[in-house]
């Protein structure tokens, strides 16, 4: 007897493929047994996600092999093998099936199906259950200040864009957690603040920008760099201080750059007043850019921003000042450093708005219409990112003496970012379990890929110690511990 | 036994001591403060909890959230406000969380504080105050953790820069300072926070500022320095002694502003040769003031140029730190050459 299942996900009349395909998936009866597999079942939640009945998996190979009129005698109307293909018999195949071999067949059709389609390589080749290729979302309305209406509420988001968001999101997440662990085992040196947690700020304020934009943060930039277009390796290998670093080895953690990234900046604050003057710059040169320029709630304190609001104002500059609140500066909790914890009103003659940085929807939408802002001349605009981060400060801080582990987790379990965007796509039927994890798989191996690298990439010369101090003043000797030891900057 | 409770009388009346290290100490000498001056309030990033080099642990329990309270990240806000109490007759110890960090507030020190007394005639000044900052190279610290920048306050005259090499002198010292009716900046070198361990008395002792200590005696080479690098040139003196028979005389500057010119120049009378050694980059550091005020003062009897042993002249680097910093071989290097010139 087929056992009846209703997913949600098929809620659609059933055509004859519809059919045809439970009818695969169940299986005839005389294959029986269980096999530990992988490939978890197509939004099938109430069966286990690691294990298939071997009617499933032989519903899965009958379309791979092209074929499934040895298999199934109940479908007369089966196609025929083409020619000049063998198709393995079943019990060839299911030997294969509990060798594992059919993984590795498996991901080679779909390999070359995906070539041949141009799509990105998905664990499935769903060709008969359809993704929804958008849907609809709402999303929390922003607080507004000096503004008679904010951002979209309800936003689309489609397919490719989850699956890329998720893919960004996962691997900003992957790479982080990767330098903690480089930092543990002290290949990583120096200071390391890290990112996880508020990926869905970089991601949603990079996808509403253009390339051509500009953008500066603070020391916590590994996420920003990565989005900016620094790869992974690069900014790795950055970190352990090789010359394949983004900054050639020279920067560390706290200074990478790329273009339109101008970093990166240890000084808490100070890169709030360069960022206006990269906005004065872009409005001085007409090109329609505009720069964000992201500060944390511990420098939202910082004399220089206040200068800087002032003469953003004044002069009417393209720049979106984004206050990621993270609500710990270092140790200290925002009702314990800030007179008014309303980030975004503190622009006081600059209109601002309150975002939910946990939602990367949320920070796309936001985003847009503070470029739309800025872009239509109306000056600068504040964003407030209320977001949070799971590591401490930085490496050297354990993040647990000031908070506890149960808020932690808690924001962990309820408002992850990568989390809440996975649950959308899943329950819209935008994307199945089984293609997330591979995205999942391909992200880990390039993570591990980018350590490798990082390790073992050699640091840079000794000549680089004097290299970039000046400009144009080649074999410039720069004098050092001794009279006598003179070592030449040669650019 | 007898000529060490001469030379350090602040030890002669055998009180009770305590292994203490250097942060230890610190906080020793601002519980002692905090006892003795009802007036005396402590802020900065982060002191409540006890700092982030634990300077300050457990004065906030002791003595109230109204003595020792945190502020806001703002160094320009901290060193002014901290000048305005001072100012108000209140005793005032500003935390800067690095000395990096310091030169948001440099133009209140520098313009505010240490012009006050000289611009009012006299009538008001901010000598309660005592801004105290983490110091030198750390080993990772790269650009923005490893600074040295008692140079650019040198420059300045109406302040006080001080910099301890060990708890005992840090105590003493920070007590000095505090109880200097000059703005006073304290630097506390960052890498013997945990390192350095003494048995340093418990009780308050005041360690005279502007007076220059000779380690060492010796009668060939004069060594000076400040903050981590005397523990390098003790070694070095040791090992010229060892490897080259050359008797190095070891001075510690402790106040670097202002300088106890006559301790250096006496020195450099006697041996003839001087080698000056700092972490920060070589133009403009301190070693060029001591070395241009002693060859003034005593041309005639320097046998060779004076040495200065420093970082070089780039921005502390990330990953380059072993090669810039200014170790045992390059000032035993000096001295060879000094000893042959």
């Amino acid at each position: 007897m087929i056992k009846r299942i209703q997913p949600r996900v098929l809620a659609k009349p059933q055509s004859a493929s519809a059919r045809r395909e439970r009818a695969l998936i169940h299986g005839p009866s005389h294959i029986t047994g269980r096999w530990r597999f992988p490939l978890s079942a197509n939004s099938r939640r109430a069966q286990s996600e690691h294990t298939l009945t071997q009617r499933q998996i032989a519903g899965r190979l009958c379309p791979a092999v092209g074929s499934c009129a040895f298999y199934l005698p109940i479908f007369k109307t089966a196609k025929k093998p083409r020619a000049g293909r063998t198709h393995p018999d079943i019990r060839t195949v299911l030997r294969w099936v509990r060798s594992g071999k059919m993984l590795a067949i498996i991901s080679n059709v779909f390999r070359a199906s995906a070539q041949r389609n141009g799509a990105a390589v998905i664990m499935s080749a769903r060709t008969y259950a359809d993704f929804t290729t958008q849907a609809t979302f709402e999303i929390k309305k922003c607080d507004l200040f000096k503004l008679d209406e904010g951002p979209a509420t309800q936003v689309v988001l489609t397919r490719d864009e989850g699956l890329q968001y998720y893919r960004i999101m996962q691997t900003m997440r992957r790479m982080e957690l990767k330098a903690d662990q480089l930092y543990k085992q002290k290949i990583i040196r120096g200071f390391c603040h890290l990112y996880d947690g508020q990926e869905a700020c970089a991601v949603g304020i990079e996808t509403s920008i253009n390339l051509s934009d500009h953008l500066i943060t603070a020391y916590r930039a590994h996420g920003y760099t990565y989005t900016r277009g620094g790869t992974v390796k690069e900014i790795m290998a950055e970190l352990t201080g090789r010359r394949g670093g983004i900054a050639k080895g020279k920067g560390g953690s706290m200074h990478m750059y790329c273009k339109h990234f101008y970093g990166g900046n240890g000084i808490v604050g100070a890169q709030v007043p360069l960022g206006a003057g990269v906005a004065l710059a872009c409005k001085f040169q007409g090109n329609n850019q505009l720069c964000v320029c992201l500060y944390g709630d511990g420098a939202a304190n910082q004399g220089q921003i206040f200068e800087t609001y002032n003469m953003a104002a004044l002069w009417k500059l393209p720049v979106i000042f984004i206050c990621e609140n993270n609500r710990y500066g270092m140790g200290t909790s925002v009702e314990r450093a800030a007179a008014s914890t309303d980030y975004f009103k503190r622009g006081e003659f600059i209109p601002g708005l309150r975002v939910d940085g946990m939602d990367v929807l949320c920070v796309r939408e936001a985003t847009k219409f503070a470029a739309d802002h800025c872009r239509s001349g109306k000056g600068p605009i504040l964003m407030e990112l209320q977001t949070y981060r799971y590591h401490g400060h930085s490496m050297s801080d354990p993040g647990v003496s000031y908070r506890t582990r149960e808020e932690i987790q808690e924001v962990r379990s309820k408002s992850d970012p990568i989390s809440l965007l996975k649950d959308r796509m899943l329950s819209n039927n935008m994307a199945s379990v089984e293609e997330l994890k591979e995205i999942d798989v391909e992200v880990r191996k390039e993570i591990e890929d980018a350590a490798q690298f990082a390790t073992t990439d050699p640091e840079p010369p000794l000549e680089d110690l004097c290299n970039h101090i000046f400009c144009d003043m080649p074999s410039l000797e720069v004098r050092g511990t001794n009279p006598w030891a003179k070592l030449k900057s040669v650019s | 036994a007898l000529i060490y409770l001469l030379k350090y009388p602040y030890l002669a009346c055998l009180r009770p001591t305590q292994k203490m290290n250097l942060f230890q100490s610190i906080t020793s000498a601002l519980d002692n403060t905090l006892a003795s001056d009802p007036t005396a309030v402590i802020f900065g990033e982060d002191v409540a909890f006890g700092g982030v080099f634990r300077c300050t642990v457990g004065l906030r329990d002791k003595y109230g959230k109204d003595r020792v309270f945190n502020t806001p990240l703002c160094e320009q806000g901290i060193v002014g406000f901290g000048i305005g109490v001072a100012v108000a007759g209140a005793t005032a110890i500003a935390e800067i969380q690095f000395a990096d960090y310091i030169f948001p507030a440099f133009d209140q020190i520098v313009n505010e504080a240490a012009k006050y007394r000289y611009r009012s005639g006299n009538m008001f000044d901010c000598g309660n105050l005592t801004i105290r900052a983490p110091w030198g190279c750390v080993g990772h610290g790269s650009l923005y953790h490893s600074q040295s920048p008692e140079a650019f306050f040198a420059h300045c005259p109406g302040l006080k820069v001080v910099i301890p090499r060990s708890p005992i002198q840090a105590k003493g010292l920070l007590l000095s300072c505090i109880a200097d009716k000059n703005p006073c900046i304290f630097f506390e070198p960052k890498i013997l926070y945990r390192a350095a361990v003494e048995q340093v008395p418990e009780d308050p002792y005041t360690i005279p500022l502007s007076q220059a200590e000779v380690l060492q005696e010796g009668s060939d080479v004069t060594l000076v320095a400040w903050g981590t690098q005397i523990h390098v040139l003790k070694e070095v003196a040791s090992m010229a002694q060892e490897k080259l028979g050359v008797s190095c005389e070891v001075i510690d500057l402790q106040t670097i502003l202002p300088w106890d010119i006559e301790t250096v120049c006496k020195s450099v009378v006697k041996t003839g040769r001087l080698l000056i050694s700092h972490e920060a980059p070589v133009t403009g550091g301190f070693a060029s003031e001591i070395s241009s005020t002693v060859q003034e003062e005593c041309f005639l009897n320097l046998e060779a140029p004076i040495s200065r042993v420093c970082g070089y002249d780039t921005p502390f680097p990330h990953i380059f730190e072993p090669f810039y910093i200014p170790d045992k071989w390059k000032c035993f290097e000096a001295i060879k050459k000094m000893i042959n010139y």
